[in-house]
């Protein structure tokens, strides 16, 4: 098992150079001048550019700026950013809870529903049950992010007033945040109504975010059931007299999750896409929102920093899916 | 009472191209202990009867019959719920493909020990037990080690043994073998064959082998019944079917038979069993019959009595009038 991790961490490292390589290419790409953009409307002096330029080390070849850049990454300094001046690594790591916590309710979200919906589906094969779930599972697949996001917030916010906007949490609460994460930090302060507000704010971007890995795993889960469900260990399950709920939730279940956890992990980057949006739209104050504010800004330290950190976070959601696909494929973990 | 009765016992199933009738009119009994044998070549119907039997077809099949009883309880009545606690339990069956029929997911003890906690309700401990004696009775050696091995670490031998104490853990009245040995190399195939035989010498249960094989029939059956395209065409105990086959289809089956040989060429059956599109109107074995006629290829056949061994053949073998040639 170890080797295999550490065989997995070595393919890692052409991936590594590869994402540090676009994060940094991608920004430069975009037209807009961060020393521009950061002087704003007053305009500056052909000297002060100059001078600036050189402080940001803007003047060299850019091949000197992207040995730099590498250098300082792989000695874990991702630089400051322009706009704040804090270290990029300060800004992410205090944004990222906020992020990670959408994500996971989302997650969490699609697979209880996904999962179940898609087993019974499966069982129910052809039948009503099954075409409305599939066709439902089409449009939420098909649903562009922010027309959804807007919809459920004029039906749920607007009309029925039963969830907030925007933001983590009702201002009125106030309280120390050790872990980032505002479900459990307002929990643990103790003040009356603080979870409450947390969770409501959570519903809505959390079922935002959460609709289209939903839609794939409710699909991926319903194909691979049906594959399981006309293999030979599935007919012996039924010789030996089972019940149809231990048959297709423990004998066949076990086996379609194979390829349902292979697209749970690639959702995680679909998530991460989807974040961007969702964020933005809610006002969440996440690693999303964080970036698409710092493109406007070309913060390019911010960007190309966030983007590594956001990819790095991926590569180790996939090995963790990879392991846990030993966990359940025992012929693999044996190899 | 015999163990297992059926009587006229049809399954067809819906296809995109229309109903296939795949079991047509079969009458069975099997009585408690005995051991009988079901020949005849593939795709005649063999799996799918039994499996009728078990309810383990498809929703596309279509399962009729006028008696289908075991053991006292009337499998065409009973609800899904009473059938599920009659099979696995009393009434077991194995299959072809040892290496496919396990899960892959589970260690085989666990599957096992399944068996033993939904139907006799046995505790943790004594399921553990149980399965370590089950293990030994079917001669996995190593049992207490094997019962956390997952089946694709096992060959194919050791899984089919896996399988046969899983069927036999609940010490089943009737044990089903579809095929046991046709997926594994001649040696275990022979091993596997005298387990069978032994388990129902130790147990007292009875024993259905489904086979093409007649060599295994030779060996093992007391009695035999061969199916051609989904009917039953002979019946006979082993001794007087080997003997005096009435049926032509059974009597090119045995002359078959390498130890039959006469030539240094064995005979073979021309042609093969009628499928969907091709089912004659007369006798079904009379477009491949060295002794069919104008009756044969227009009347169906209808069984004859026991003491023909029910042949459905217009032209009986083997009655006195007519020998074998
Ligand atoms: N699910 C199904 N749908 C349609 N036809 C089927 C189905 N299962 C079996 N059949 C058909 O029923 C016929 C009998 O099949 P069956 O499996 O009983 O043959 P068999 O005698 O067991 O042969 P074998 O020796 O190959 O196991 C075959 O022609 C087969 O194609
Ligand atoms: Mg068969």
């Amino acid at each position: 098992m170890l080797n295999y991790v550490l065989s997995r961490l070595f393919t890692f490292i052409p991936t590594f150079v590869g994402v540090t390589l676009i994060s940094f290419g991608f920004i430069r790409v975009l037209p807009g001048d961060p020393i521009i953009v950061m002087a704003g409307e007053r305009g500056l002096t052909a000297e002060r550019y100059a001078e600036l330029e050189a402080q940001f080390g803007f003047d060299r070849p850019i091949y000197v700026q992207f040995w730099d850049y590498l250098t300082g990454v792989l000695q874990g300094d991702l630089g400051n950013s322009f706009v704040t001046k804090r270290p990029v690594w300060d800004e992410f790591f205090s944004l990222f809870p906020a992020t990670l916590e959408l994500s996971t309710c989302a997650m969490i979200f699609a697979v209880v529903i996904g999962l179940p919906a898609g087993v019974i589906a499966a069982v129910n094969r052809g039948k009503l049950y099954d075409r409305l779930l599939m066709s439902t599972a089409l449009i939420g697949y098909s649903m562009p992010i922010f027309w959804w996001a807007l919809l459920l917030i004029i039906v749920f916010s607007g009309n029925l007033q039963w969830t907030p906007v925007s933001g983590r949490i009702d201002l009125i609460y106030y309280f120390p945040d050790p872990t980032g994460f505002m479900l459990i930090d307002s929990l643990s302060s103790g003040q009356k109504g603080a979870f409450t507000s947390a969770v409501r704010h959570l519903v809505l971007p959390t079922i935002v975010l959460g609709t289209i890995p939903l839609a794939v795993i409710a699909r991926q889960t319903r194909s691979a059931m049906l594959e399981v469900l006309g293999e030979d260990y599935i007919r012996t399950a039924r010789a030996k007299g089972l019940a149809p709920g231990r048959i297709n939730g423990i004998h066949a279940l076990r086996n379609a999750l194979i390829p349902v956890i292979t697209v749970i992990g690639l959702s995680v980057g679909t998530l991460l896409a989807g974040a961007i949006l969702t964020e933005t739209i809610f006002s969440w104050p996440g690693i999303g929102k964080w970036m698409v504010d710092s493109i406007f800004r070309r913060d390019y330290p911010v960007v190309q920093g966030g983007l590594l950190l956001i990819a790095v976070a991926v590569m180790v959601v996939n090995l963790t899916v990879d392991m846990l696909y030993g966990v359940i494929n025992p012929k693999i973990r044996k190899r | 009472m015999s163990l297992l009765r059926i009587r006229n016992l049809s399954v067809s199933f819906s296809t995109a191209s229309g109903a296939f009738q795949a079991v047509d009119a079969v009458d069975l009994d099997v009585d408690a202990g005995e051991i009988l044998a079901i020949v005849g070549e593939s795709g005649s119907g063999k799996s799918v009867s039994m499996l009728a039997l078990m309810g383990l077809l498809p929703w596309t099949a279509t399962v009729t019959a006028d008696e289908l009883s075991f053991d006292g309880a009337d499998l065409l009545r009973i609800d899904r719920a009473a059938r599920r606690k009659i099979i696995g339990n009393d009434l077991a069956m194995i299959f072809q493909e040892p290496m496919t029929a396990l899960n892959p997911c589970f260690m085989v003890g666990w599957q096992i020990k399944e068996a033993l906690r939904v139907h006799l309700g046995l505790d943790r401990a004594t399921r553990h037990k149980r399965a370590i004696e089950l293990f030994e009775q079917v001669g996995i050696p190593d049992a207490e080690k094997r019962l956390t091995a997952f089946p694709h670490q096992m060959s194919g031998g050791m899984n089919q043994r896996v399988m046969i104490a899983m069927a036999i853990a609940c010490k089943p009245k009737l044990l089903i073998a579809d095929e046991p040995t046709t997926a594994l190399d001649v040696t275990i195939q022979a091993q596997i064959l005298d387990l069978l035989a032994d388990l129902r010498r130790e147990t007292g249960m009875g024993l259905v082998l489904i086979t093409h094989d007649m060599g295994v029939v030779a060996e093992t059956a007391e009695r035999v019944c061969v199916q051609y395209a989904g009917q039953k065409i002979e019946e006979q105990p082993v001794g007087p079917l080997f003997d005096q086959p009435h049926h032509p289809y059974t009597a090119a089956l045995l002359d078959a038979l390498p130890e039959r040989a006469t030539d240094k060429l064995l005979p073979t059956i021309p042609g093969v069993v009628p499928g969907q599109f091709d089912r004659p109107s007369g006798c079904l074995f009379s477009p491949r019959c060295k002794f069919a006629d104008a009756t044969c290829t227009t009347t169906p056949p209808v069984a004859a009595g026991p003491e023909l061994g029910q042949v459905r053949c217009h032209y009986p073998l083997n009655t006195g009038e007519r020998k074998a040639s």
